[in-house]
Order: C-alpha cells, then structure tokens, then sequence
C-alpha cells in the first residue's frame, strides 16, 4: 500500500497538465478563435472596430447567445433541442395573436406565452424521459409540428402568414423597453437583449459550476446510468434543461415580436443548428458531459462577429455560411482531441 | 449445505438479507430463489459466470429493480426499494464496475456526485466547492489514495484507483453495506490487490460487504461466505470453513458440468492432436 501513492503521483504527473486545463476550461480554444476572428476583420474591414460596428455585432451575438446558452446546458446533458428554432417563432405568435385576438393588454399575450412555450419545452423532455427515444427524433418531431402549426395556426385565425400589427395596444411600449429597446452605456448605444445575453450567460456559469443542479447536468450527460445510480434525478433533470431552451426561446420570441411589431409564422427554420453550432464552437461535446456557458457565448460572437464582418468588409454574404462551416469543423476537432486526452486511460 | 440461512443465535441481525428472492422480465426468469445474508463486518462473495444473475441481483439489492418473488429485509424490515436513492437512504451502496464514475468530471465532484453539500441560503445557495475538494482529498487519504489534483477528470485516473475512490466515496457516505460489481474483473494483478485492500478495510471497519465476481481466487482472500449462481438459480452457499479454494474453484467452473464435459473431452481426444487439458 505505501507504494501506491508513489506510483499514483508519477502516473498523474506523466499524462500531462495541457489536456486538462484544457479540458477545464471548455471555452479556451473557442477564445483564441474569436481573437483570430476579431482581429481578422478589425484588419479587413474598416468600420468594425468603430461604436457602431462593435455594437452592431454584439446585437447578432446576443440574439443568436440567448439561445445558445440554454442550448450548450442541454448538449451539457447529453440532448439536442431541434425545435429551438422555430420555438422562438411559436412563443411571438402565441404572444401576438393572444393579444390581437383577446384585445388584451400585450402583458397577457406575454404571460400566456411564456405558459405554452414552456409546456413546449416540458412536452420535449417528458416525452424524451417517458419514451427513451433519441432526442434528435423527438425534438424532430416537435420541429416539424411547431413548424407547420405556426403557419396552418396563424394562415387559420389571422388570414395570412404574418401576425397583425399590435403597436397601438395596451402595454406595447412598455414591453418594448423591456424586450427590444436600446439602452446607452457610457456614450455606447446597445440593444436590449446584450443585456439578456450576459445576465444568462452569468445565471447559466452559476447553475453549472457552483449548484447541484449543474453537478447533476454534467452528470446526466457524461454518464447517466453512474449518475441515477448514485440518486441523481436524471429525468428531472432533462426535463429542466429542455424547459431551460424553452424559457430563453420565449425571451427571444418576445424580442422578435417587439422590435417588429409583427411575425412572419414562418421564420426561425434552421437556426435551431446556429444554436448548436455555436454551442459546439464553444468547446461543448456533442456527446454531453462537458462544455460552458461561457463557451457558447463566446461561440455566438464568433457568429456575431463573422455575420457581420463580412458585411462591413463588403463582401459576398455567402461567404458566411462556408466560413462557419469551417470553424465549426476545426472546433470539433479540437474538442475530440481534448476528450482523446482526458479520457486517456478509461 | 444448501442451507440458506445459518444465522447463529445470538449473531447480529443481518443488514441485508435475501429470502428466495426471484425476479422475471416478461417471461424469461432471470433469478429464483436466492437466499444471502450478510452482517456487519462480513464478506459475502456472490460467484456465478455470465448470465447466472449477478447483474440481476445486484440491480435488486441496490434499488434499480424490483424483485417479484420471495423477501428482501434490511435490517430485518421488509423492504420493495423503488429506487437507487432509496437503497442509499438505507444505507446500501452499489459502486459498479463500468459505470461508477463520471469520467470527465473531476474527482472531487465525482465524489460528492448526488450528495453535495451546499452553503448560503436562498439565491445565494451554492456548493460548498473549499469543503468538497479539502474532504474528498482527506477521505482518499484515510484509503491511502494521495491525490495531488483533485481537479484532474477522473477518467485519467487508472481503473483500480477508480474503484478505490468509489469504495472510499460509498464508506465516507456512512454506507453500512457496500455492493462491489465485479470490482476486479478489468484490473491487473496489483490493481486488483489494492482493491481487495480496501475491501478489507472497509469490513474491518464494520460494513457489510457483498462482493460480486467470477474470480473464486479474488473471492476466497476476503470472502466470509460464497454464494453459488448458475443459470438465474443458487447452486450452493458455503461458509468459509467449509469450502478449500479448489472446491470452489471447481464449483465455480461449472462444477459437474465441468466433470461431463472432460469424459467428453477425453473420448474424442484420441482422434485430435493432444494439446493438452484446458
């Protein structure tokens, strides 16, 4: 026995320390990327680095970031959400139309909202725990439905495929400074959902790191069966997690629908896979157990800063989705070596 | 020597014990009729080849699953656990072979995993991460594990170590019984020894410990009872006075299964090569 310790030290000490600083810290390499990125386009395009730029960027960021935190938690745990998307779009049509329909106060619209998307985000994960089907068939599934009930809804009780305007209504101002105003810090103009952004970039990094319910989140998707054996609450879990997409799909939806007063029913189609995109740049395995909220925001404004940049270097807009593809690539890449490395002997 | 229960009187009650336990899934039955006790301070083996029914017995004695025949009494109390929670409630602790860890998170939130402390209260509620790291480091100490970086993912740890700071983490959790699935089966010589150390320690400090395993030689260093299965069924339950290591060896192997298949062996030798017995 008085051998062991020795040995153990010597073992440790060989595999190396790189590969689990790297592994600690998911969003490093995600990083060194937005730099590259960073400086890039502060080079190629002129207009970038300036307030309005910057500010410009960090509205793309945040609106594809509010969702991508939620989504990293749940890759986190071991699912995918494919109904993101169009989730975003299901949560302002129910908030539109309940208004318009009820000429209620938008508060209520609001309300009631934020009621059937988070039953959409239960409905995914209970069917995801009672049935033990793959995620990706479920949220699938609730993808293509949500997708043709936005339209078929809305074609059915407005007449058309977009919402009615409800900008003269009853509380519109006010939930308008709360989900799509531009707020001024220190001379910077910036929109609203920056503030969204961080405030769940922040929320998601306490949950994750310092409560059990991300003790357990990293535990349901790294290993699920040790996890239930040692009195995890797996399902609740999951549960949680697609109610966590669900929740951030609302405050985007709400931000969609107050910025433009009113909603084409068939938007949001395929940025379910920026979200995860995003997320997996971010350094989260697509396998689950290992990632940050972090990460996907800094993910989100690698996207941010892409979209944009290739605008302000006035180039063809195509170019985005190849560069992306690149990065994304690249990014997974890197994760499966740092895996390779820190599951060296398991 | 079938006999299913030799509690002496006098001995204390068992912490766990199984009374023609059965269990089915549809209509294949997958365990009749198992009988163990096990007390404080005693190593109860359970030996059996692939697809006697250790799994099986080990999913019921730690919560997974229920039994649907016979009696399962902890602490003399009959019990129908519903699920793992419950039987660590009761104290049972089941580290399994393959899946007793997290492999990327690090050691000390493996150790803690389901049973984390907290500190502050309201929004402000959060793990107690100084006392987690400081306690997991002391309590691989106590087992003689010295772990620089708790922080490391504990899949570079090696396997037996694994198992180490499963069994560490199970008696720092004021486990009285500890079921140990097959806990040297992927290791080498010295792995399993340290192991079989700290199972040791663990029944010298009072807990009662149910070894499953198909490695009689691995079961007689610490094992106080051997609990026979073959084919969902028990095939014999021996003190350890009562059984040489051969015997069980021989049992273990298929017993007088083995015996016929060496007649059969032995007349078609003749007309093959002879390589030898196997």
């Amino acid at each position: 026995m008085t051998a062991t310790p020795a040995a153990l030290a010597k073992d440790t000490a060989a595999r190396g320390p790189v590969a689990r600083r790297l592994s600690a810290r998911p969003e490093l390499g995600a990083m060194v990327g937005a730099v590259a990125v960073l400086v890039f386009f502060a080079l190629a395009a002129d207009g970038f680095l300036r307030p309005a730029g910057l500010g410009t960027v960090l509205y793309a960021a945040s609106t594809i970031g509010i969702m991508a935190v939620p989504v990293a938690l749940l890759m986190i745990g071991g699912e995918f959400d494919l109904s993101a998307g169009v989730m975003v779009t299901s949560s302002a049509l129910v908030s539109s139309m309940f208004s318009y329909q009820m000429t209620a106060n938008t508060w209520a619209g609001v309300a009631v909202s934020l009621l059937v998307t988070l039953a959409i985000g239960f409905f995914n994960g209970w069917t995801l725990t009672r049935t033990r089907l793959p995620s990706f068939i479920i949220t699938l599934g609730t993808f293509l439905m949500l997708t043709g009930l936005n339209l078929g809804l809305t074609k059915l009780i407005g007449g058309t495929v977009s919402t009615r305007a409800i900008g003269d209504m009853e509380g519109f101002a006010s939930a308008r400074a709360v989900f799509a105003s531009d707020i001024t810090v220190g001379g910077f103009q910036l929109r609203i959902t920056i503030v969204w952004w961080l405030a769940l970039v922040a929320a998601a990094t306490w949950i994750l790191l310092r409560t059990r319910a991300g003790n357990w989140i990293f535990a349901t998707g790294g290993n699920a069966d040790a996890a239930r054996a040692v009195g995890v609450p797996v399902d609740r879990v999951r549960v949680g997690l697609y109610m966590g997409v669900a929740l951030a799909a609302w405050i985007s939806g709400q931000h969609l629908l107050f910025s433009y007063d009113v909603v084409q029913s068939g938007e949001g189609v395929g940025n379910e896979l920026i979200y995860i995109a995003a997320a997996v740049i971010g350094g989260c395995l697509l396998t689950g157990g290992h990632g940050s909220a972090a990460g996907a925001a800094v993910g989100a404004l690698i996207f941010g800063m892409t979209s944009k940049g290739i605008v302000y270097a006035q180039w063809d807009p195509n170019w985005f989705k190849f560069f992306l593809g690149a990065m994304l690539l690249l990014a997974t890449l890197l994760n499966a070596w740092i895996r390779k490395r820190a599951e060296a002997s398991s | 020597m079938n006999g299913t229960s030799t509690a002496a009187a006098g001995s204390p009650t068992a912490l766990v014990e199984l009374a023609g336990v059965g269990k089915r899934y549809g209509n294949a039955t997958a365990l009749e009729g198992v009988s163990l006790a096990v007390r404080p301070g005693e190593v109860v083996c359970v030996l059996g080849d692939n697809g006697a029914g250790k799994s099986t017995l080990i999913k019921i004695i730690s919560g997974l699953h229920r039994h649907d025949g016979g009696a399962f009494r902890i602490d003399g109390e009959e019990v129908r656990l519903a699920s793992p929670r419950e039987a660590l409630d009761r104290g049972i602790a089941t580290v399994y072979q393959d899946l007793a860890v997290v492999p990327l998170m690090p050691v000390w939130r493996n150790f803690f995993l389901g049973s984390e402390p907290v500190t502050g209260r309201g929004p402000l509620r959060r793990l107690d991460t100084a006392a987690m790291r400081r306690t997991t480091r002391e309590a691989l100490l106590r087992m003689g594990i010295d772990l620089r970086d708790v922080d490391q993912p504990i899949g570079t740890l090696s396997g037996g170590e694994r198992q180490s700071v499963a069994i560490a983490r199970a008696v720092h959790f004021g486990a009285r019984v500890i079921v140990l699935d097959e806990p040297t089966a992927a290791l080498g010589v010295k792995q399993a020894r340290v192991v079989l150390r700290y199972v040791a320690a663990a029944r010298d400090q009072g807990l009662g410990v149910v070894l499953v395993t198909h490695n009689p030689h691995h079961a007689h260093l610490v094992g106080d009872r051997f609990v026979l299965l073959r084919r969902g069924s028990m095939a014999g339950s021996h003190a350890r006075e009562e059984i040489a290591l051969d015997e069980l060896t021989r049992q273990m192997a298929g017993g007088s299964d083995l015996d016929r298949l060496g007649h059969e062996l032995a007349r078609t030798r003749p007309s093959g090569p002879d390589r030898g017995a196997p």
